[in-house]
């Protein structure tokens, strides 16, 4: 017998066995080889991974065990003493290794435990930021969203400048990654992206109108979340790498402008409606909040007000007029009170067809002010301020007293008020009635029915303001049957004649009257004095070298409104005709033929102060 | 007493006879209605000043008038002034003259405009005669303790 020096192994066994066990422990070995490849491939491709010298651990440990179980199958034959040698090496090698890293798991697992947990506290702290920035959002949505309007209203009608605005606008309200509009084209059955936030010129990319989700949007005012994958959101390159923001789309109605029937309102079915789509940026945790849809629908909604031509095309005519004894400064916020106006007066325009419109503005007295409409308004009067009413009256199609209620109520619709919104919600005469009410005043529509036409009806308190002015002209005649004043107190006037006889004469005959009299014998000296304080101002007309027409007219300058300046009557010795034309022309409003006798005086007085305005035939 | 009254007579008279012949009008009158307590020389200061006036343009007039190539612009302008100042006081003989003047300087006629000097001054001194009697007349009755009479 020959002595080979092996080992044989613990059990001869089945051969079948034996078979299944070598195949199972090279399929293990060829495992245990693998995985750490596979380890190392992918902790190479990310970044992040934070512990790789315990995958260094992990990798030797499972390399041991590998070739542990490589060895193994030498094992299951005769085998000679070196094979066993190696192979308890390696046994023991791997023992060694895996106590310690099953030593080090101990620590490990709980820290990446953890990291998972972090993982989520950070998702729940950034949708809670979201959150707060949405509100801080709200705060300046309804500023942004009016002012984008008025700007709109009050530059050129441009359409393709103002639905780019709209986009951009809107894109930096609500910080989206990206905002389109597709635009139906002219057969209607395609739409066609026509205007986008990034790109400067997009592709005219059509996409067919038929589509379920296209339809869906169409079909509703609301604005609608549709998924990334949409055609119509597919607009530009995965700019994540994870996940595509969220995706609305809401309708855009729009005029048919091509067959615009001026005296035919176009019927709802008929409508046509541009796609407006709007994309939250990839990779945040931003979601789409309510009142970030309710912006986007009332932006959408109101972009056609801001396309249609309207008064131009349809013959309506609008007249003012203002009532006399409007102060001609006010005090008060004026932006809104143009978009009021505009509002208003937009309003009156977009539901006549034909016919008149009629704006007229007056101060509202205590008894008008107490109105049936607003039974708890109750104005206080003061000195400092005034209630200014303003009434728009149309010949339109007016409204049934039934829906006046639910006008200045936002997103109300109604059957009838369909037809009168034409599409649109109402949210201008909401915002109208907010300012109204913040300016201390009332706002409401009065109309008998349908087709009676309307009248919109605002008061707002508005300031007077501290003016110097206010003790310009104290002098009306008193209430008495003489209607010729026979003292003017302290008049301030300012005599210009450069005769110092008849200078001192025409300032003696002030000064017997009771006025406060400054005298100047040249045009310089007296435009150097001329000040607001002066209520009247007599200019010698006929000095010699001097034209007092210019001299009229220079004063006049240097006021910037002719109710500040004072009153000029020429005195001229002169009988020559001049008309009167000439002298209202530049600002003269009496003429006195010298020399002027204390009633004559007296009189010229009376009735330049009261009428602003005597002229005397010789 | 008497005398006070019969000082305010003749001043009346005087005054009465001053304008019917033509010396003053009533514009002068207007003067003095302006005249109260709270401007007690009114008509006074008002008559100096056009004395001192119109002495000053009638100098002015002569030196105009003597150069070798007259100035008829400055002439009528002196002229104008005149007249303004004799109207405004209602001393109308000389304001007529004036007028008269103002004629012939248009027409740029030398001779006419000399004549008209002399007439104007010889109009000036007896306006200024009157007015002087006239105040002094007034200064009597005031130092005697009456009132002037309107």
């Amino acid at each position: 017998m020959e002595s080979c020096n092996c080992i044989d192994p613990p059990w001869p066994g089945d051969e079948l066995l034996m078979k299944y066990q070598y195949i199972s422990d090279f399929f293990i070995a060829l495992a245990y080889f693998s995985i750490p490849l596979e380890l190392i491939y992918f902790v190479k491709k990310s970044a992040v991974f934070p512990y790789r010298w315990v995958l260094v651990q992990f990798g030797a440990f499972i390399v041991l065990c590998g070739a542990t179980h490589l060895i193994n199958l030498w094992t299951f034959g005769m085998h000679s003493r070196n094979v066993e040698v190696v192979m308890t090496t390696a046994k023991v090698l791997t023992a060694v290794v895996s106590c310690v890293t099953a030593l080090m798991l101990v620590h490990i697992i709980p820290d990446l435990l953890s990291v998972k947990s972090r993982e989520l506290f950070l998702k729940n702290k950034a949708a809670e930021l979201d959150r707060e920035m949405g509100l801080i959002r709200t705060q300046e949505e309804t500023g942004r969203h009016v002012r984008m309007l008025t700007h709109e209203i009050r530059s050129t009608l441009d359409r393709h400048t103002i639905l780019k605005t709209t986009l951009i606008e809107l894109g930096r309200t609500l910080s989206l990654e990206e905002c389109a509009l597709w635009m139906p084209t002219r057969t209607g059955l395609e739409l066609q992206l026509s205007y986008t936030l990034r790109q400067q010129n997009p592709v005219g990319f059509t996409i067919p109108i038929q589509h379920p989700v296209i339809n869906q949007v169409f079909s509703s005012n609301r604005a609608v979340k549709i998924s990334p994958n949409c055609p119509v959101a597919r607009l530009r390159p995965l700019a994540g790498k994870y996940m595509p923001g969220e995706v609305v789309a809401v309708r855009v109605p729009l005029l048919h402008l091509s067959n615009f029937q001026i005296n035919d309102w176009p019927e709802l079915s008929t409508k046509r409606y541009a796609l407006m789509v709007l994309m939250l940026p990839s990779d945040s945790a931003r979601q789409w909040h309510v009142h970030e849809l309710e912006l986007v629908e009332v932006v959408a909604d109101q972009v056609l007000n801001l396309i249609k031509p309207i008064a131009s095309v349809k013959k309506l005519f609008i007249s003012s007029s203002l009532a006399p004894d409007l102060p001609e400064f006010a005090v008060g916020d004026e932006n809104r009170l143009m978009q009021i106006m505009l509002n208003v007066v937009g309003n009156a325009v977009k539901f006549s067809n034909e016919g008149n419109i009629s704006i007229i503005a007056f101060i509202a007295k205590s008894e008008s002010l107490r109105d049936s409409h607003a039974p708890d308004f109750f104005p206080v009067h003061s000195d400092n301020h005034f209630y200014l009413r303003v009434q728009v009256k149309d010949s339109g199609s007016g409204i049934d007293p039934q829906d006046i209620s639910k006008l200045f109520t936002k997103f109300a619709q109604s059957q009838s008020l369909a037809a009168r919104n034409s599409g649109g919600s109402g949210l201008g005469l909401a915002i109208c009635k907010r300012f109204v009410n913040l300016m201390g005043g009332h706002i409401w529509i009065e109309s008998e029915g349908l087709g009676k036409g309307s009248t919109a009806v605002f008061i707002v308190k508005l300031g007077i303001p501290e003016c110097s002015n206010e003790s310009k002209l104290p002098f009306f005649p008193n209430v008495s049957a003489n209607h010729c004043q026979t003292n003017f107190p302290g008049l301030k006037v300012l005599v210009m004649d450069d005769n110092g006889v008849s200078r001192s004469v025409t300032k003696g005959l002030l000064v017997h009257l009771g006025c406060d009299v400054t005298t100047v014998s040249s045009a310089d000296d007296c435009l150097r004095v001329v000040s607001q304080e002066h209520n009247v101002v007599f200019l010698d007309v006929c000095m010699p070298g001097v034209d007092g027409y210019e001299v009229a007219i220079r004063i006049h300058e240097k006021f910037t409104k002719r109710r500040q300046g004072p009153l000029l009557v020429a005195l001229t010795g002169n009988t020559d005709r001049v008309t009167k034309e000439n002298y209202l022309r530049v600002g003269i409003n009496g003429v006195v033929l010298k020399p002027v006798s204390v009633d004559k005086m007296r009189s010229v007085l009376s009735e330049v102060l009261e009428h602003r305005f005597l002229f005397e035939t010789c | 007493m008497d005398g006070v009254v019969q000082l305010q007579r003749q001043l009346l008279d005087y005054t009465a006879l001053l304008f019917q012949e033509g010396f003053l009008n009533d514009q002068f009158t207007q003067l003095q209605q302006l005249q109260d307590e709270t401007n007690p020389d009114f008509v006074v200061e008002v008559v100096s000043l056009f004395f001192e006036d119109s002495e000053r343009l009638l100098n002015e007039l002569a030196n105009t008038l003597d150069q070798q190539s007259i100035d008829f612009r400055k002439v009528d302008s002196h002229v104008h002034q005149l007249k303004g100042s004799s109207s405004s006081i209602g001393a109308q003989r000389v304001q007529n003259v004036c007028i008269a003047f103002r004629n012939f300087c248009d027409a740029q006629n030398t001779e006419g405009c000399l004549k008209c000097l002399q007439q104007v001054k010889n109009e000036y001194s007896l306006v200024k005669n009157k007015l002087e009697t006239l105040f002094k007349l007034e200064q009597q009755i005031l130092a005697a303790g009456g009132s002037i009479p309107m």
